[in-house]
């Protein structure tokens, strides 16, 4: 039986595409089965983003109302052995087209056969937010080191701890800009954390590569040496609670933070 | 065999008490309470009012009984009923009366969009976020930062106080008093242990904690002790 893991935000163009898509990969990199599931209805990107869009047939809503079975609807990642999978979403409708129950059926099925389900969860607190948390068993919020993105992550955290059977969320700080953090125009990985009280799961500095790398439709962390890419697999391996401890968090992230400076220094 | 009053008036240092019997029934009671008063509507004829006090002992009346009476009486006599005085209250206006005497300890953080409101006073564990909100009728004290809003005294208390560890909050409410935060506040500036109440030109202030113990005695609970 796997797991569901929904990836939110709140505020949109913090990154919650590009850490779905990071994620997933890194947990097949370490051999796990990945289905990802787009329910961002209307406005899909995550096939683009992994680099997958030709191949859809089918999508999510297909699936949800039951014009197909749910194998026809998954894209496979050729770049993976048979590792990850992708559910888009659909893109003629909106987002009312599926109910959460029916999201959570969905999700269910899909646990009996992957290790780990990423749900990226569409910017919002509306009918959007509410399916994609539907299934989940955990939760991911990605903010960035911007008052705004903070003010909406409070705000999603709040929600997802009123859901039922939902672990408390884990936080990830995206596009972290080292300079402005050091000139202090940038709120402090500190800060954030202090201020949302949530367990911080990795953090990713800001990086050209990464877009550069989602615009060519290859996640990030298939390169392995990008400093971004090292983070995603971090908090993949972090998910899985195998190499890097959690206990030992605070010393990670600290060193995973003289290692983002040190590699701004370098540059 | 003489039957028992139910109705007796006494007269008393603060005027006359009307004390009506409780173990008989309602309409017996009524009954009673016009009769006695029609016949002793030629002792007094002076045309100014009086107020009464009205005993009820361990009865209870309803919204609506209560008001009949008032009206028979006011009716018979140049009396106005100033209070009706009942030995009794139902169990949901005791809860509510405990509800709004009562200390309610709450921990977790109020998040943006939240709302956390309780009838009396309210000791958060925990932040309130920007964009978070707690409502009290009594006083609120907060053991961590109030970045959020506050409202003390939401049913018009202008007594209530808001203390927190760190006093940092977007807006602050006592009573129908409201105080945005100023926009020159340094967000670097430490705000520790800090309280805010009305003063007597209806302004509230934000002061030490200290402050308290001789603008609001009233907030020791503790009676007697050395």
């Amino acid at each position: 039986m796997g797991e569901a893991i929904v990836i939110t935000s709140g505020k949109g163009g913090v990154g919650k595409t590009t850490t779905s898509a990071n994620i997933g990969t890194s947990l097949a990199l370490q051999g796990k089965k990945v289905c990802l599931v787009d329910t961002d209805i209307g406005l899909r990107n995550l096939d683009v983003v992994m680099g997958l869009e030709n191949r859809i047939i089918y999508d999510l809503v297909d699936v949800v109302e039951k014009r197909c079975k749910i194998h026809q609807a998954l894209v496979k990642d050729k770049r993976f052995d048979g590792l990850l999978y992708l559910l888009p979403a659909a893109q003629t409708v909106d987002k009312s087209a599926v109910k959460p129950e029916q999201m959570k059926e969905l999700i269910i099925e899909l646990k009996q056969d992957y290790d780990y389900i990423i749900i990226d969860c569409p910017a919002g607190i509306e009918q959007g937010f509410q399916n994609a948390v539907a299934g989940a068993d955990k939760a991911i919020v990605v903010t960035t080191p911007e008052a705004s993105a903070v003010r909406d992550a409070d705000r999603i955290i709040g929600l997802l701890e009123k859901q039922p059977n939902m672990e408390s969320p884990k936080l990830v700080i995206n596009r972290i800009r080292n300079h402005m953090v050091k000139n202090g125009d940038m709120l402090e990985i500190d800060e954030v954390t202090q201020h949302l009280s949530i367990e911080l799961i990795g953090i990713v500095a800001d990086d050209d590569e990464v877009i550069k790398a989602s615009n060519h439709g290859e996640p990030i962390a298939l390169n392995p040496n990008n400093k971004a890419s090292i983070a995603y697999r971090n908090i993949a391996r972090r998910i899985l609670g195998e190499s890097i401890p959690l206990q030992s968090l605070e010393n990670a992230d600290k060193g995973m933070f003289t290692k983002i400076k040190k590699f701004f220094g370098v540059r | 065999m003489k039957k028992r009053q139910n109705v007796t008036i006494k007269g008393t240092k603060e005027g006359l008490v009307l004390h009506l019997d409780d173990s008989c029934s309602y309409d017996e009671l009524k009954k009673e309470l016009d009769y006695k008063l029609s016949a002793n509507s030629s002792t007094q004829d002076e045309r100014h009012l009086t107020s009464v006090k009205v005993e009820i002992g361990n009865r209870y009346l309803t919204e609506p009984q209560r008001e009949e009476l008032k009206e028979l009486i006011r009716q018979k006599k140049n009396f106005v009923v100033d209070e009706i005085e009942s030995n009794v209250i139902t169990k949901d206006e005791a809860e509510e009366l405990l509800a709004e005497t009562e200390v309610m300890t709450v921990s977790r953080i109020i998040r943006s969009g939240q709302v956390l409101e309780v009838p009396g006073d309210l000791l958060l564990i925990g932040d309130v976020n920007p964009g978070g909100t707690v409502i009290a009728g009594g006083n609120i004290f907060i053991m961590g930062t109030l970045k959020g809003i506050a409202h003390a005294g939401c049913y018009g208390n202008d007594e209530a106080i808001i203390a927190a560890s760190s006093m940092k909050p977007s807006q602050l409410r006592i009573s129908d008093c409201l105080n945005s935060a100023p926009d020159s506040l340094q967000s670097n500036e430490k705000r520790e242990m800090e309280c805010a109440y009305i003063d007597e030109n209806r302004q509230i202030i934000v002061d030490r904690l200290q402050v308290l113990i001789q603008l609001r005695p009233n907030l020791t609970r503790l009676e007697g002790g050395h």
